[in-house]
């Protein structure tokens, strides 16, 4: 599309284009929502098209929601190799409750392995109309997407809004830029914006200069104002990133509306973990970063806690684990810090043996004393895949602690599953689990749905007979022994031996369940450091003095960081992947 | 070590590099004979076949040697160091051996006329059984040659023919006997910790070694460097990996055996009569290196220079072969005095350990737990610290 509207020349051109982070492109996914607008003639009359690509994994729905309350229609965009996944659906409902012009496309049309015809079907009978209607396109090709781009111009309606009423502009995403300050994305809904227009933020009354405005095609463009429907940036100046909340309204101080728009629900995060700066000094660093991702990413919720092995940090709250991935690698990447992110976790309702009621979000806070009953958050998993795989997905979920509510079949040999499961068991490593044992064919979405009792006990590690805090969990009973010696093995894989003997032990309560050791490195030394040796060896030494800046001195013991994220993570690498 | 060479400094125009501290320090000698007959499989040293040069720069490799002698007096003295006379030449390979006496007679010549030696100067040359002959030993003797250092590895066929070495076993000891009754100090190389080999083995090897009855013997672990054969070798699974622990017990073995024999111990891979020439790299005593490959260090100096034979004989027609230098800041001399210096049975002075602010705490903890202890003014490494120095001294700095 960005070709065909000539936004973007083909010596331009690159894949992902609109993804602009690093890790997007390395991962090959969307993480955020980009706005670009697009020029297209039909009939004689150019349109002006405002799109915003959005992220298709489940971490981001709140993302993808935003990006829909902003919008008229919505392109549906189906793989036509791959087919409808659990994510299409949840997106699907998102739109349909926006009440939006929905266009179905099978993309990727020219793979080999594409379907177009068996997806059409299957898309059909999921929006009604005929399979006819969806689109068929290739983005690597260019095949349909004139025609596409034609559709959207007949098919969606014209934005609704009154030029003439108080200007009413929806924020719908910020992202802080380090030479401009903060940049604010936003769709006008009523009036109009223009520079040197004094704003107003309707939630806090806040008053700024719009230094500048304009749109984004696809590189950010200053313009004379934005009317009616328009989507586009405003920067004001403002350095603080509290300024700019997203869901928020902006009207004009001359002429300000008294109505705020409908704003966005605040997402709720389901999984915790503590992020520690490896360097004490980092601390202040990390707040800064994190108030910086904040503001373009209200997913994101944290407080300060302390742990007795890693000090000072943050209880940082995120949609999902690879939300939890991408803001770690984001922090370390675009702040430059170093960091140590704890085993993830839930959210616990305790109630103890005297009646008193607990929330715990770090397993270090779970109560040593006696307990009455541990609630936890469970889930509603909806996985789609080719019957094939029925038998090893139940399984899975079975081992998991989950009960199925039914079972439906799509099409053919398409099946969707309903489970009930413990958040905490999907958390993990869940996700690779069903991709692995079903070639990948499986999708999964989920909601939460409420909380449950459950036999659940905290497995504490020690090493060298001190309880390490930051690897402390809640399991299952029934699972406690296994995830002990998991655990303890990994660790003793992954701390290198050191100077003396480090037993490890993982324990509940005061009984111990595995244990493992670290013998004591035997053996540290150059064979040979002769005339030549001694710049490398130098040069060695200082490596190793910057590698040890890495490493946590948890009691006399050194752990490396990887320890910390990789104890508790499943064994296949957790890499996302693309889901759209 | 890697034998990548590190970045550093381009050589100054103007030929000066003068003194960075006013510490007084010997003036030493070392020359590189960057030849081979075969490459064994462990080696990752700077050395060459005929093959890999294409032809034979052997017997001509001494002029260039002798150039560079000369352009190192004139630097020295433009930059302002004093006249000294060189107290050691270390002739180190490569395999030396592979040089007639005629060649080392004119780089020692050089040196001599150049610079001059003291009375007691210590000249030693590196040899393999294979490529050393008694006339050969006759022949450098008489030229002042007066240490050997015999590369003899190990007395056990299947571990020489795992580090690709040709010799037989039975060669060394009419060398060794040859050598002894000329006169040289002769030292054996031994090398531990090739796969397959057993402590059993190890030990025969170091008792075959005892029973040459030489001043000095030198044990080193086999370290398999990236590039190697013997790297492809157990990368794909075809030797076994080299087990530190195993070697740890070998060390261990060595040192018992030697201190038996009444060789004393006095750096992490030696025993016996001390270097020399070696113990001048450990304090940090000035030394230029000749030939391609060689490292220099004049105080607080160090540059080495280009390493293939080839690029540092055109670089020597016109200058010098100089690639790549530092100038160390008080810092970095002071950390590698106690990286040099607590590998040796000296130690290092207390006050340097203040000077580099080491957690006091940390020196203590080794001193618990057995590694270093007290001799005089100097902490040194314990018999176990002897194994664990680099991470003491890692310890110490981080």
């Amino acid at each position: 599309m960005l070709q065909l509207t000539g936004i973007v020349n083909d010596r331009q051109m690159r894949a992902q284009y609109l993804d602009r982070m690093d890790i997007e492109r390395e991962r090959g996914i969307t993480i955020k929502s980009q706005a670009v607008r697009m020029p297209w003639e039909l009939d004689g009359v150019t349109y002006a098209m405002n799109m915003i690509d959005t992220p298709g994994h489940v971490d981001f729905t709140y993302e993808v929601s935003r990006s829909l309350a902003a919008c008229e229609g919505a392109v549906l965009l189906v793989d036509a190799a791959q087919g409808i996944e659990a994510q299409t659906l949840a997106n699907l409902y998102l739109a349909m409750e926006n009440d939006l012009e929905i266009i179905p496309v099978l993309n990727k049309i020219d793979l080999p392995a594409a379907q177009p015809e068996k997806y059409a079907e299957e898309l059909a009978n999921l929006i009604g109309g005929n399979p006819e209607d969806c689109l068929k396109v290739s983005g690597k090709t260019g095949a349909g997407v004139a025609e596409l781009l034609d559709r959207i111009v007949r098919t969606v309606p014209n934005p609704v809004g009154d030029p003439d009423a108080p200007t009413r502009a929806m924020i719908f995403d910020s992202v802080y830029d380090s030479y401009r300050g903060v940049v604010t994305y936003i769709r006008m809904i009523d009036g109009s914006l223009k520079p040197r227009e004094q704003i107003q933020m309707m939630s806090t009354r806040a008053v700024h200069e719009l230094l500048e405005i304009g749109v984004i095609s696809p590189e950010p463009e200053p313009t004379a104002g934005l009317g009616v429907g328009e989507v586009g940036y405003l920067i004001t100046g403002v350095k603080d990133v509290r300024q700019s909340k997203v869901g928020d309204t902006v009207t004009t101080k001359a002429k300000s509306a008294t109505e705020p728009l409908k704003g966005y629900a605040e997402p709720k995060p389901m999984v915790f973990s503590g992020i520690y700066p490896i360097d004490g000094g980092d601390y202040p660093n990390l707040r800064d970063a994190l108030d910086k991702l904040r503001l373009s990413d209200a997913s994101l919720v944290y407080e300060p806690e302390t742990s007795v092995a890693l000090g000072f940090g943050f209880r940082c709250g995120f949609l999902g684990l690879l939300h939890l991935e991408i803001i770690t690698e984001r922090l370390e990447r675009e702040f430059n810090l170093s960091l140590i992110a704890t085993s993830p976790s839930v959210v616990y309702e305790v109630t103890k043996d005297d009646g008193g009621q607990l929330t715990v979000t770090n397993p270090s806070e779970f109560p040593e004393g006696k307990i009455k009953d541990v609630s936890e958050p469970i889930v509603k998993a909806t996985i789609l895949s080719p019957k094939d795989y029925v038998g090893t997905i139940m399984e899975l979920c079975q081992s998991r602690r989950g009960t199925m509510i039914d079972m439906q079949y799509l099409g053919e040999d398409r099946v969707q599953l309903r489970y009930e499961l413990p958040l905490a068991e999907i958390v993990f490593d869940f996700f690779d689990n069903l991709k692995s044992k079903t070639q990948g064919y499986a999708s999964l979405d989920y909601e939460e749905s409420g909380y449950r009792s459950g036999d659940l006990v905290k497995v504490d590690l020690l090493l060298q007979g001190e309880k390490v805090d930051a690897f402390s969990s809640i399991v299952h009973r029934d699972k406690a022994y296994a995830h002990g010696t998991k655990i303890a093995s990994k660790l003793r894989e992954l701390i290198p031996r050191q100077q003396f003997e480090v037993p490890i032990q993982a324990a509940v309560g005061a009984r111990i369940i595995a244990r493992e050791t670290i013998r004591a490195i035997r053996k540290d030394v150059l064979a040979k450091c002769y005339g030549g040796d001694i710049t490398r060896k130098r040069k060695l030494l200082e490596k190793q003095k910057e590698g040890k800046k890495r490493m946590k001195m948890v009691g006399r013991v050194e752990v490396p960081q990887e320890a910390f994220i990789a104890a508790l993570s499943s064994d296949e690498a957790s890499k996302g992947e693309k889901k759209k | 070590m890697p034998s990548t060479l590190p970045v550093g400094l381009k050589w100054p125009e103007d030929n000066r590099i003068p003194a960075l501290d006013a510490i007084e320090r010997s003036f030493h000698a070392y020359v590189h004979i960057p030849f081979c007959v075969a490459r064994c499989g462990y080696c990752d040293f700077n050395t060459y076949t005929s093959d890999e040069l294409n032809g034979d720069m052997r017997s001509g490799f001494d002029a260039h040697l002798c150039k560079e002698i000369a352009r190192s007096a004139r630097v020295l003295s433009d930059s302002g160091y004093p006249a000294r006379e060189i107290s050691t030449v270390f002739f180190g390979g490569g395999t030396p051996s592979l040089f007639t006496p005629a060649q080392f007679k004119n780089v020692l010549d050089a040196l001599g006329s150049e610079f001059g030696f003291v009375q007691e100067v210590e000249i030693t040359t590196e040899a393999n059984p294979e490529s050393t002959s008694a006339e050969f030993l006759e022949g450098l003797w008489a030229l002042g040659v007066n240490r050997l250092s015999m590369g003899v590895q190990s007395f056990d066929s299947d571990v020489l023919k795992v580090l690709d070495r040709s010799h037989s076993k039975d060669h060394v000891a009419p060398l060794v006997k040859a050598a002894r009754d000329l006169g040289y100090e002769v030292s054996i190389d031994l090398i531990y910790g090739a796969p397959g080999e057993s402590l059993e083995s190890w030990r025969n090897s170091v008792e075959r070694a005892l029973e040459l009855g030489t001043d000095h013997i030198s044990a080193y672990s086999l370290i398999v460097e990236p590039g190697t054969k013997l790297e492809r070798l157990v990368r794909s699974g075809k030797l076994p990996a080299v087990d530190e622990d195993l070697n740890a017990q070998k060390y261990e073995l060595a040192t018992e055996l030697f201190d038996l024999a009444g060789l004393s111990w006095y750096e992490v891979s030696n025993w016996g009569k001390p270097s020399r020439h070696n113990s001048a790299y450990w304090a940090s005593q000035d030394w230029w290196g000749y030939g391609p490959g060689a490292h220099s260090h004049l105080a607080g100096n160090r540059f080495w220079n280009l390493k293939h034979p080839t690029s540092y004989q055109s670089a020597i027609a016109t200058g010098l072969a100089v690639t790549g230098r530092e100038e160390l800041t008080h810092s970095q001399q002071l950390e590698e005095q106690l990286m040099l210096g607590l590998r040796t049975s000296t130690g290092v002075p207390r006050s340097l350990v203040r000077q580099l602010d080491v957690q006091p705490e940390k020196v203590a903890m080794a001193i618990a737990n057995g590694n270093l202890e007290f001799k005089g003014e100097n902490i040194v490494v314990t018999k176990a610290g002897r194994l664990v120095v680099d991470a003491m001294v890692l310890d110490f700095l981080s």
